[in-house]
């Protein structure tokens, strides 16, 4: 890799948005893109969706290139039947219930969290694992539930959070776990036939805890590059590049254009802190895109007195998304958002039927709320 | 989609038309069985509440505008009349506290409509257990505040409640105020080419209560920028005539106050967001936590939308006022698309700017 493509030398969070350098690096995307050929690349992850449409990366690509939504949004992925369970810990009167606000809105099948806490229960949104630990140690004759939820990124932080709560005794303490891991995600999507894709924009954060080694057999037994990359719109663009430099090469490799955050071997530290605390399930079920085996955490049996669904008698049933909602399809990059049936008129961001328009980071939602009018405007704009 | 046959697949067009045509309807009902706290975020909810049903069941041609004051009297001397309530948690935070905040926010919504406030009521909702010492700085605050903005609180009322059953303290304020100027403002005198002005920097308000809650472990010197703009206002209003329509971006932000001029006038307004003003701490802060600072409130901070002929004159005569020293022009009126807020990004692309939809964000005003 060249220096002059490292992205090393910027510190700021300005200079990864600069319209100068983006300009110089959108010709040079142009100048590597082969006449005639139509490129597909997901970015896995939801972080890049949002900043690819809150900072419009795709009015500097040129028509060729076709950037599609890849399933690493944590909140969109939890199906409808563990919100369920989720709700009915909520809703126990010796619990507070807390959670990130984003699943507050998550509809499920008798509305939403936010509702749950409308109807009385104690649900309160917080920012980190361990500002429910907080609440736990600061309300000791009631019961603190933490929704924890995401990939290996928050993954550590719920781990840790659990060696202290075991740490300092801290009981009136449980876990909802609900973690996921991106590889079998990923798998998955691959193995899929509906889908071609020519390259993967990697995952940034997931890959600054697990590094680079997992992502091989993309490459290695797919044949497809991947560029794990920083989520500023700099970043997306420069892993664009990244990508299609090895595809004119005719390479298929790992590559980190994130190399001021990711490192090749990952954090050991959390992943041991993982793997203290947590281990693989069997199967979980991910919305949209079913089962999938040893796809999710669970928290070790030496740490049930924090596990919620130990403590708790939970539903556990598995319950069918709205017949209209196409979030799987979303997810799994066979369907642009507005290509769902119930896109902006059944579904909306203020009464969302599916997560992809709940979360910031879901493909649906950043479409509607930043997206909707460039494709237009870049159609408009477009010579006849 | 065909009404007889299956569903024919739409095309990325009419998706964005149906999206279009329904947000120009007005709400008719509720879709939600309860009050939840996205309708009162300041968003699309707390729009729907208010359309399809203060709205309903209360309409009279007073009301319907849906201003930030009602204008009352045609004769010479109208009047402008408004409300507002505060539940702002913590009752003191960097830079005010609810007292102040209450005057504050009435006299500003006068102002938005030009006026020049007159008179306010304030109610008082105590919850039992509150110190007086705390009620005695909140109203001595508000004496203060007043006397600034130059207007006086005429009238007023008290209940206790349970401990439990309010949080500390809320208060209601309104106002009346005289118009003393000829001008039509509000968006039905917008007019493609005007231009968008902002008084100063945006979020500091909502970023500084969020902060002063003390629950994000986030270090930030930043205070709200609460204050009376009646004045600035005057100022502004004396140097030119070209004022279109004045707003205060206070719940919501900046973001929400564009997207409801914008509908109403059935104009597009682009913003270039290089232009904006925004503090690094607030920009920071909003960053690590996800935050658009364009939906972050602001309580001292007002949004005009004048001629492009009285842009010169509008920001000379904002800047010569300590309230308005940054002021700065941040976005304009385009025929198209209409009803839509665009936002030009600094990285060189383009998004759309909507209403929030109703995230549960903490009590600020």
């Amino acid at each position: 890799m060249s220096s002059a493509t490292q992205g090393n030398g910027m510190k700021y969070v300005d200079e990864y948005r600069s319209g100068d350098l983006a300009k110089s690096l959108a010709e040079k995307i142009v100048e590597l893109v082969e006449p005639g050929r139509h490129y597909k690349f997901m970015e896995v992850c939801g972080g890049h969706t949002h900043s690819i449409y809150k900072h419009g990366v795709e009015d500097l690509l040129p028509d060729q290139i076709e950037l599609v939504h890849g399933p690493g949004c944590p909140v969109c992925v939890i199906p409808m039947g563990r919100q369920d369970d989720a709700i009915s810990i909520a809703e126990r009167p010796e619990v507070i219930f807390t959670t990130f606000g984003d699943m507050m809105r998550v509809p499920a099948s008798n509305g939403s969290l936010l509702d749950a806490k409308a109807r009385g229960a104690d649900v309160r949104m917080v920012y980190s694992p361990l500002d429910a630990l907080k609440i736990a140690r600061e309300n000791p004759d009631r019961e603190v539930a933490f929704f924890a939820i995401g990939f290996e990124t928050t993954t550590p932080s719920t781990a840790l959070t659990l060696k202290r709560a075991q740490a300092e005794g801290i009981k009136n303490f449980s876990l909802f776990c609900n973690h996921v891991t991106i590889i079998p995600a990923i798998k998955a999507i691959l193995d899929s036939p509906d889908l071609r894709l020519d390259g993967f924009i990697g995952p940034g954060h997931v890959s600054t805890v697990i590094g680079l080694r997992p992502y091989r057999f993309i490459a290695g037994d797919y044949g497809k590059p991947v560029v794990v990359s920083g989520f500023e719109p700099l970043d997306v663009l420069q892993g664009i590049y990244m990508i299609l430099r090895q595809l004119r090469d005719s390479r298929a490799e790992i590559e980190n254009q994130y190399s001021r955050v990711v490192r090749e071997e990952g954090n050991p530290l959390a992943l041991q802190a993982i793997a203290e605390t947590m281990e693989l399930r069997t199967t979980f079920e991910w919305r949209g895109l079913g089962f999938i085996s040893q796809s999710a955490l669970k928290l070790r049996p030496k740490f049930a007195d924090w596990d919620a669904e130990v403590r708790y008698e939970i539903p556990g049933v598995r319950v069918a998304d709205p017949k209209a909602c196409q979030c799987g399809e979303v997810l799994k990059g066979v369907i642009k958002p507005w290509e769902c049936k119930v896109f902006g008129t059944a579904c909306t961001p203020d009464h969302p039927i599916g997560t992809c328009m709940v979360s910031s980071e879901g493909a649906c939602a950043a479409y509607f709320n930043y997206g909707r009018h460039a494709g237009r405007r870049r159609r408009e704009e477009a010579p006849a | 989609m065909e009404a007889n046959g299956s569903p024919k697949a739409r095309s990325e067009e009419e998706v964005l038309d149906a999206i279009e045509e329904r947000r120009r309807r007005p709400r008719r009902k509720i879709l939600d069985q309860q009050i939840t706290l996205s309708h009162g975020a300041g968003g699309k909810s707390s729009h729907d509440l208010v359309e399809a049903l203060f709205l309903r069941e209360l309409r009279n041609p007073l009301l319907e505008p849906l201003s930030d004051s009602a204008v009352i009297g045609n004769g010479e001397e109208p009047l402008a009349f408004t409300t507002d309530s505060f539940v702002v948690r913590p009752l003191f935070f960097p830079g005010g506290d609810i007292g102040e905040l209450a005057v504050n926010g009435t006299v500003n919504d006068l102002a938005m409509a030009g006026a020049r406030p007159m008179a306010l009521s304030a109610g008082f909702i105590v919850e039992e257990g509150l110190p007086v010492a705390d009620l005695e700085r909140i109203v001595a605050s508000m004496a203060r505040a007043a006397e600034a903005a130059g207007v006086q609180v005429a009238t007023g009322d008290t209940k206790v409640v349970e401990r439990g059953k309010a949080d500390g303290l809320y208060i209601n304020t309104s106002g009346v105020g005289a118009i003393e100027h000829d001008l039509e403002l509000g968006p039905g005198s917008i007019r493609a080419g005007d231009r968008v002005i902002v008084s100063g920097t945006i979020g500091d308000h909502g970023m500084a209560i969020m902060i002063a809650r003390g629950e994000l472990a986030l270090e930030v010197e930043l205070e709200s920028d609460t204050a009376p703009l009646n004045q600035l206002v005057s100022s502004l209003l004396a140097a030119t005539e070209g004022v279109r329509c004045l707003r205060d971006p206070t719940r919501g932000g900046l973001a929400t106050v564009l997207a409801e001029m914008a509908l109403s006038a059935q104009l597009g307004i682009t913003i270039d967001e290089a232009a904006l003003p925004i503090r690094p701490e607030v920009n920071g802060a909003c960053e690590i936590l996800g935050i658009d600072p364009l939906y972050v409130a602001n309580e001292g901070k007002l949004v005009a939308i004048v001629a492009p002929e009285a842009e010169e004159e509008a920001l000379a005569a904002l800047r010569s006022h300590p309230l308005g020293a940054d002021a700065v022009t941040v976005a304009d009126v385009r025929p198209d698309p209409p009803g839509l807020v665009l936002l030009e990004t600094a990285f060189g692309g383009s998004r759309v700017v909507d209403m929030l939809a109703g995230d549960p964000l903490p009590r600020i005003c």
